[in-house]
């Protein structure tokens, strides 16, 4: 084994990640931990000043209540959030996250985040549920409150969690290591919470070259929590509920400004919209195809129908929205300056959160006032916080619970996993979408809170246990000794036959899940026959990744995140087999299941039991609350 | 190639303990070439085009060339970052020129409050978070019993 320093860390509360949900734990942990005489540690992969899914900054809020001002109801958003999932949400966490989301948009505008106000001082709105803000330093911002709370002694930038501490069944934190120096970090917690986002490159995405780096979804985010609370036996849900977003094409820039806010429309080739002419399709997919409005993964079917059949490109008609718009203001000089608003406005949507659209868009001479611009379905990527689902069962808050909720939805402290003392916010919490930045960092909240409430119920240490932490570093550490036993063996330090480069496991990966498991390869379509191949040629990936190898910490970490994105990979092929349906067509489609079934209304939940290595797949019911 | 380090302009953050891309970069990518002493991005074909590096470094030595796998060549985005604001010249293939300045924090940096200010009437037995109900402008949400 390497020489590396073994560091131990003891505090009360470990929070695994440094994104919107940790930032968020970070500020509400802090507070009751100085009020109580507990100590709050924080560790994250990257550094918090850019890390996770707002390193490149947000242009909006995508959730914003409006309570104050009696703009919406939490029952309002429960219900736009149970139609968008085809009726498959939790509407306790979703109205425990509801009604916190409001005073933790109003933290971010006093920490100094510009939020857009109109001449009344009203936020503006995006959308029904959107605010528009210069969020160029989002994250900068909602760190900088997370370090000023914790004080960056309790922070560790740049160490990658890599397993839960679990000790005689009961997790008592976690390991990982250092990116930068030779060190192995134990770490040991009363209670964990889990906020290492979702997962991406699990899927082969659509640009293999330079442009590999650029899926929607950042690709740092490689599967950290779902790894942490499978390998701890948490019980997961929705896995199979993943997200693929439908963007500006291959750069992947928001569409949300172009279609909510300037009302543009999107059509075929022909100029015809899709989602017109193919409106009778809706009337398949049950109640969810009469609502508006109309739920992501449908309006993705919709188009993709038309993609399907040979009509595309799908454009996104730019031109004729900011006619209609300009059109709308009759004094030339008014309209003037209304267009040169909308340019900056049109700008700023891709500036402030994927730079590469405005480089693609300089690169091929759009002027989107004069031509339309093309957009398609991005990869598939596990994001709970956003309008796919998958992630940890969590216990909700006990006031939001009902007769018929509480036996199946509480057991005792808000946004807990099936393992006590686990924790989770943000893409790491299932079944609770449409949380997205604001909604995340609530969550962080509620369940930091509810974990330090946790730990003074349960003041004993975790056990402790130097053989296990030392056998576990031997396995984290050993991708360092496969490369220098056996490199000699090969001029090239990456064609090995003792061996296997992470980059090539992460490719073996994505072109499983691609060509099986409904990538787009196959238009996310699979079936039966397909999923269970792609669990056979899992099991060869597995065993291989006793043979990987690493140069270096960099090679180690990409080891390691590979490993992580192969259990998220593993739980999403289980549960597509599971549900005997298709109920998201746009998102993925089982050709041997092509309808929707009412009896399918439950959740599909997963979990693999630590002791036997078996999977258990369940159904949960679905309680409507509001 | 996505981000890259243009090596007159690099000095390699004067040999300090830790350079500011390095810092930075959310993927592990940007790193120091020791012998040289300049930056470079190791995996750039994992890189998100987040311009972190871009922003942060202080020579402006690290620049952006969209992905050669889908961009057609000559077209630039570079930001001036100021304490409050960010200034962007978006240069088209075709020669045109637009900029655009956009505000990033309407506070001096480093004083982000946790609490925000308000005070925090809940006590860890109920469902208040910090700066609850006040910051929230309203009575928190429950279903009753
Ligand atoms: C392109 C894009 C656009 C979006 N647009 C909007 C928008 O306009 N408005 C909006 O409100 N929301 C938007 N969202 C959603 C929003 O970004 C997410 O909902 C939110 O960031 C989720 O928070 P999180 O804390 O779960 O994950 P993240 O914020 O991504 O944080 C994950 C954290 O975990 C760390 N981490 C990962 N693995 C490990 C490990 N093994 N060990 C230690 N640390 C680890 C990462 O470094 C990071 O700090 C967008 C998301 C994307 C991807
Ligand atoms: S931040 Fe700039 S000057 Fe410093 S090492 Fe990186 S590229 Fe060089
Ligand atoms: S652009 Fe972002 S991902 Fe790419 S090297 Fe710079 S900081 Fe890293």
């Amino acid at each position: 084994m390497p020489n590396w320093e073994t560091v131990e860390v003891e505090t009360d509360l470990l929070i695994c990640g440094g994104g919107m949900a940790a930032c968020g734990a970070a500020v509400e942990a802090a507070h009751w931990a100085k009020k109580h005489g507990l100590k709050v540690t924080l560790v994250d992969k990257a550094a918090m000043d850019r890390s996770g899914a707002v390193a490149m900054g947000l242009s909006a809020i995508n959730q914003y209540v409006g309570l104050k001002d009696g703009e919406n109801t939490i029952k309002d958003y429960v219900e736009y959030v149970r139609n968008d999932l085809m009726g498959v949400t939790r509407e306790d966490l979703v109205a425990s996250i509801a009604r916190h989301v409001d005073g933790t948009v109003h933290l971010f505008e006093k920490w100094g985040l510009p939020i857009w106000k109109d001449a009344e001082g009203a936020y503006v709105h995006e959308g029904r549920w959107q605010l528009m803000i210069n969020g160029e330093s989002y994250k900068v911002i909602v760190a900088e409150a997370a370090k000023n709370a914790l004080g960056m002694d309790n922070i560790h930038e740049r160490v990658f969690i890599t397993e839960p501490l679990m000790v005689d069944g009961k997790i008592a934190g976690a390991v990982g290591f250092s990116v930068r120096d030779d060190k192995f970090y134990v770490f040991k917690a009363k209670a964990v919470i889990v906020a290492m986002g979702g997962a991406v490159h699990v899927f082969k995405p659509r640009s293999v070259g330079e442009g590999l780096g650029r899926s929607w979804y950042p690709p740092f985010n490689s599967g950290a929590s779902a790894y942490f609370t499978l390998r701890s036996g948490c019980e997961m849900t929705c896995q199979e509920v993943r997200f693929i977003p439908v963007r500006f094409k291959d750069a992947y820039g928001p569409v949300g400004a172009w279609f909510l806010l300037f009302k543009s429309q999107a059509t075929n080739a022909k100029g015809e919209l899709y989602m017109q002419t193919n409106k009778d399709e809706l009337q398949k997919w049950g109640p969810y195809g009469k609502v508006k409005p109309v739920p992501a993964n449908l309006r993705n079917w919709l188009m993709m129908l038309d993609v399907m059949e040979g009509k595309g490109p799908i454009y996104m008609q730019t031109a004729d929205a900011i006619k209609r718009i300009s059109d709308a203001v009759e004094d030339p000089k008014a309209r003037k300056k209304k267009l040169k608003e909308l340019e900056s406005e049109a700008w700023e949507d891709f500036l402030d959160m994927t730079i590469s659209q405005a480089l693609l868009w300089a690169a091929t001479n759009i002027a989107p006032e004069e031509q339309p611009s093309e957009i398609a379905a991005c990869e598939p990527y596990f994001i709970g916080s956003h309008s796919g689902a998958s992630g940890a069962w969590l216990s909700g808050p006990e006031d939001l619970q009902t007769d018929a909720t509480r036996d199946d939805y509480f057991w005792g402290y808000a946004h807990m996993a099936t393992v006590p003392g686990i924790f989770c916010a943000g893409d790491a919490s299932g079944a609770s979408s449409h949380k997205f930045s604001s909604g995340s960092h609530a969550e962080g909240r509620i369940a930091a809170k509810a974990a330090i409430k946790y730990v003074l119920d349960h003041p004993e240490a975790p056990s402790s246990n130097g053989a296990l932490a030392e056998t576990l570093k031997e396995k984290i550490l050993k991708p360092l000794d496969v490369f220098q036993e056996h490199k000699d063996a090969s001029s090239d330090p990456d064609i090995n036959p003792n061996f296997l480069k992470p980059k090539m496991a992460m490719f073996r990966l994505q072109k499983i899940m691609d060509e099986y498991a409904g990538g787009v390869s196959t238009n996310f379509t699979t079936n039966e026959h397909m999923l269970n191949r792609g669990l056979e040629l899992l099991d060869f990936l597995r065993e291989d990744f006793e043979h990987l190898a690493a140069e270096d910490h960099h090679e180690l970490l990409r080891c390691w995140e590979n490993v992580h994105r192969t259990w998220q990979a593993e739980a999403h092929i289980r549960t597509l087999l599971y549900r005997d349906e298709t109920r998201w067509p746009g998102y993925y489609f089982r050709s041997d299941k092509p309808d929707l079934k009412e009896d399918w209304k439950v959740f599909v939940n997963s979990r693999w039991d630590p002791a036997t290595g078996d999977w258990e797949m369940s159904k949960k019911p679905i309680h409507q609350i509001f | 190639m996505p981000s890259f380090v243009n090596p007159e302009k690099c000095d390699g953050c004067k040999a300090l303990d830790k350079t500011a891309c390095q810092y930075v970069c959310p993927n592990d990518l940007m790193t120091l070439d020791k012998g040289t002493m300049k930056a470079f991005n190791r995996e750039p074909e994992m890189c998100w085009e987040c311009y972190s590096c871009v922003k942060i470094c202080p020579t402006q030595a690290v620049e952006v060339r969209g992905y050669a796998d889908f961009m057609p060549m000559g077209a630039t985005v570079s930001p001036m970052v100021s304490t409050d604001s960010i200034m962007w010249t978006v240069k088209f293939r075709n020669g045109t020129l637009k900029r655009f300045k956009f505000p990033t924090r309407t506070t001096p940096e480093g004083t982000a409050e946790p609490s925000g200010g308000w005070e925090s009437k809940g006590d860890i037995n109920d469902q208040l978070l910090i700066s609850e109900p006040d910051g929230l402008g309203t009575d928190l949400f429950t279903l009753g019993k």
